[in-house]
């Protein structure tokens, strides 16, 4: 087992890094690159939401700013499409950096359901600001960004795709690396006793602010990918507020905390939207699956997928091994009685 | 000198006086009991000397130092750990990771390095190994018993190496042989040289394991001396059977 993990997810990159040359089709990969951005956004957001238990429903006004950001600095410095947009991605989030640390400074003050409300609130500020601050933002008429024209239509997508998977792979290393961090364990702590883990030393106002500040770091990057690959934005498309609940509902969907879940809730979130708008067009058949998917996770698994294969996999495990330790008692009653008493004095005392 | 003292300490929930001029102190290598009816104070006592509560006035010296009314966090650095009454570990965290919450690093170190050092690690199972965990270290802490939680709790503060633990009730709703298990573990650990306060409702704990014992009563010191001289005083008879 401790081998084939590492190689499943070896396969796992490798599919990744092959799949525009398999399915070249520009509607795949379109689906594809709109899924792993997806995956990338629900893996930055659970790093607030998931480690923490702050659930932060207004990250899309980060994903905004970062693709205003992208947009304003093409369009400010005359940058031609091609793949220079891509190198300034990284800007647009130092540009999230400052204003996601000013709003985490004030929503973490308070916790739970208020800190929810404020994230909502704060979101609704920053989309009004986008709709009517038109000497930087335009306006309703919203900004465009610069075309790759060089690019023709069959590999269009392609450096989207790469660019996506990078950032995802990115954000999914940030994860894995504070999971396992000290910093990550005193978030873990945050979530269960905020107040107790304060009594034994966890500096939780900073850890607080800074897997805020990281998690809105990665959505904005994810927003400027998003800006430029969809060519013009508004506010009204950029600022949605639909984002706020998918990306919630993703990490929900397949484990909030845990580090593969919100990538696997993504995926099938996303391709499921994607499939049923280019299967049914644009009438929000797909708001009645979000509707129906979510009934289903919080009746039949209120932790999300992975956590609940998780604990069926051990049960499993568990179920078999006894069942081998009972053919051994059958087989060898010597064995056996050794066996008992050796488990009797590993009891110890009784609690 | 005594190692912890609280003097003065007044500290008042609206019109209720919680604690009225209340003065305990806790030699340095001493298990001392801290005891009296429902409702007396004593875990609001607790909540003022580690932080968690603001007194109104008075103050608490802990080796010469004025700690009054200092973070949680500070005073837990300082080296005094508590436990509480109604347990609080991180039920969503395995055993070993409630063990090394308590183990901070310093700036960018807690960042950048693991959870867990090798050496943290072998600590962390030597001290669950000594209230009897070890094995259940892989195990999510909310699946624990009551009685295995509190050894959990237990274990948590002592990987932070405190001078004194203030133990709240440690015997409550925990059965009998847990209790005698719990008895030995801090005379052993108290032979190590840590300081213990301990308020308990089981008088035979108390009575048994503290070398001195105070009582309270009404937010106010009432009594204090050894368990024989504490059990034969007519003011704790009365606030225990009076009224």
């Amino acid at each position: 087992m401790r081998i084939l993990k590492p190689l499943w997810l070896l396969l796992l990159l490798a599919v990744a890094l092959v799949f525009p040359l398999l399915f070249p089709n520009p509607t795949v990969t379109t689906m594809m690159i709109f899924a792993l951005l997806f995956a990338a956004i629900a893996t930055g957001w659970n790093i607030i939401s998931g480690y923490t238990g702050y659930v932060a429903l207004g990250h899309t006004a980060f994903f905004g700013i970062g693709a205003y950001a992208l947009a304003l600095m093409c369009q400010d410095w005359h940058i031609p499409g091609g793949y220079e947009p891509f190198y300034l991605i990284p800007v647009a989030g130092l540009v999230v950096l400052p204003i996601s640390a000013f709003f985490g400074w004030i929503a973490l003050r308070v916790r739970r359901h208020t800190f929810i409300v404020i994230t909502i609130a704060m979101f609704f500020v920053v989309q009004l600001l986008a709709y009517n601050l038109r000497f930087i933002t335009n306006g309703s008429t919203g900004l465009s960004l610069p075309l790759p024209t060089d690019w023709s239509g069959d590999f269009y997508n392609i450096p989207f795709y790469y660019v996506t998977l990078l950032l995802l792979l990115i954000s999914l290393a940030v994860s894995w690396w504070i999971r396992n961090s000290k910093f990550g364990l005193g978030l873990l702590a945050i979530r269960d006793d905020e107040d107790r883990a304060m009594g034994l030393g966890v500096r939780t106002n900073a850890s607080k602010l800074a897997a805020f500040i990281i998690s809105a770091v990665i959505v904005g990057m994810a927003g400027a990918i998003w800006a430029y690959f969809v060519e013009s934005i508004y506010p009204a498309s950029t600022f949605d507020p639909n984002f706020d609940v998918a990306m919630a509902l993703m990490a929900f969907l397949g484990g909030l905390g845990t580090l593969s879940g919100p990538v696997l809730g993504a995926l099938i979130v996303e391709l499921a939207q994607q499939y049923f708008t280019i299967q049914y067009g644009q009438n929000g058949y797909y708001l009645i699956v979000y509707g129906a998917l979510f009934l289903i996770v919080i009746i039949f698994m209120p932790r999300g997928i992975i956590p609940t294969a998780r604990d069926l996999w051990r049960k499993y495990r568990v179920a078999r091994s006894q069942q081998v330790i009972e053919v051994n008692l059958a087989t060898t009653p010597a064995a056996s009685k050794g066996a008992s008493t050796d488990t009797e004095k590993k009891e110890g005392i009784n609690l | 000198m005594s190692l912890l003292a609280a003097q003065g300490i007044c500290k008042a929930f609206g019109g209720i006086r919680a604690l009225d001029t209340c003065s305990i102190s806790v030699e340095e290598g001493s298990i001392t009991g801290l005891i009296g009816p429902n409702g007396s104070g004593k875990t609001t006592m607790f909540n003022v000397i580690t932080g968690y509560e603001r007194s109104d006035s008075g103050q608490v010296m802990f080796q010469g130092q004025n700690i009054t009314n200092a973070s949680p966090a500070k005073i837990f650095r300082l080296g005094i750990g508590r436990t509480f009454q109604l347990t609080r570990i991180f039920p969503r965290m395995t055993v070993m990771e409630n063990m090394h919450v308590a183990v901070q690093r310093n700036d960018l170190k807690g960042l950048l390095s693991r959870w867990s050092m090798s050496h943290e690690q072998q600590r962390a199972l030597e001290l669950l190994d000594f209230v009897g965990l070890a094995k259940l270290k892989d195990d999510l802490a909310g699946t624990l018993s009551f009685g295995q939680k509190k050894l959990l709790e237990f274990a948590c503060i002592l990987i932070a190496e405190p001078k004194v633990i203030l133990l709240d009730e440690p015997a409550g709703g925990v059965n009998p042989t847990m209790v005698n298990y719990l008895a030995e573990r801090i005379r052993t650990l108290n032979q190590r040289g840590i300081t213990f306060l301990v308020v308990e409702h089981n008088m035979e704990f108390v009575m048994s394991l503290c070398s001195k014992v105070m009582v309270m009563h009404r937010g106010t010191r009432i009594a204090e001396g050894t368990p024989a001289e504490v059990r034969s005083n007519p003011a704790v008879l009365e606030a225990y059977l009076g009224d």
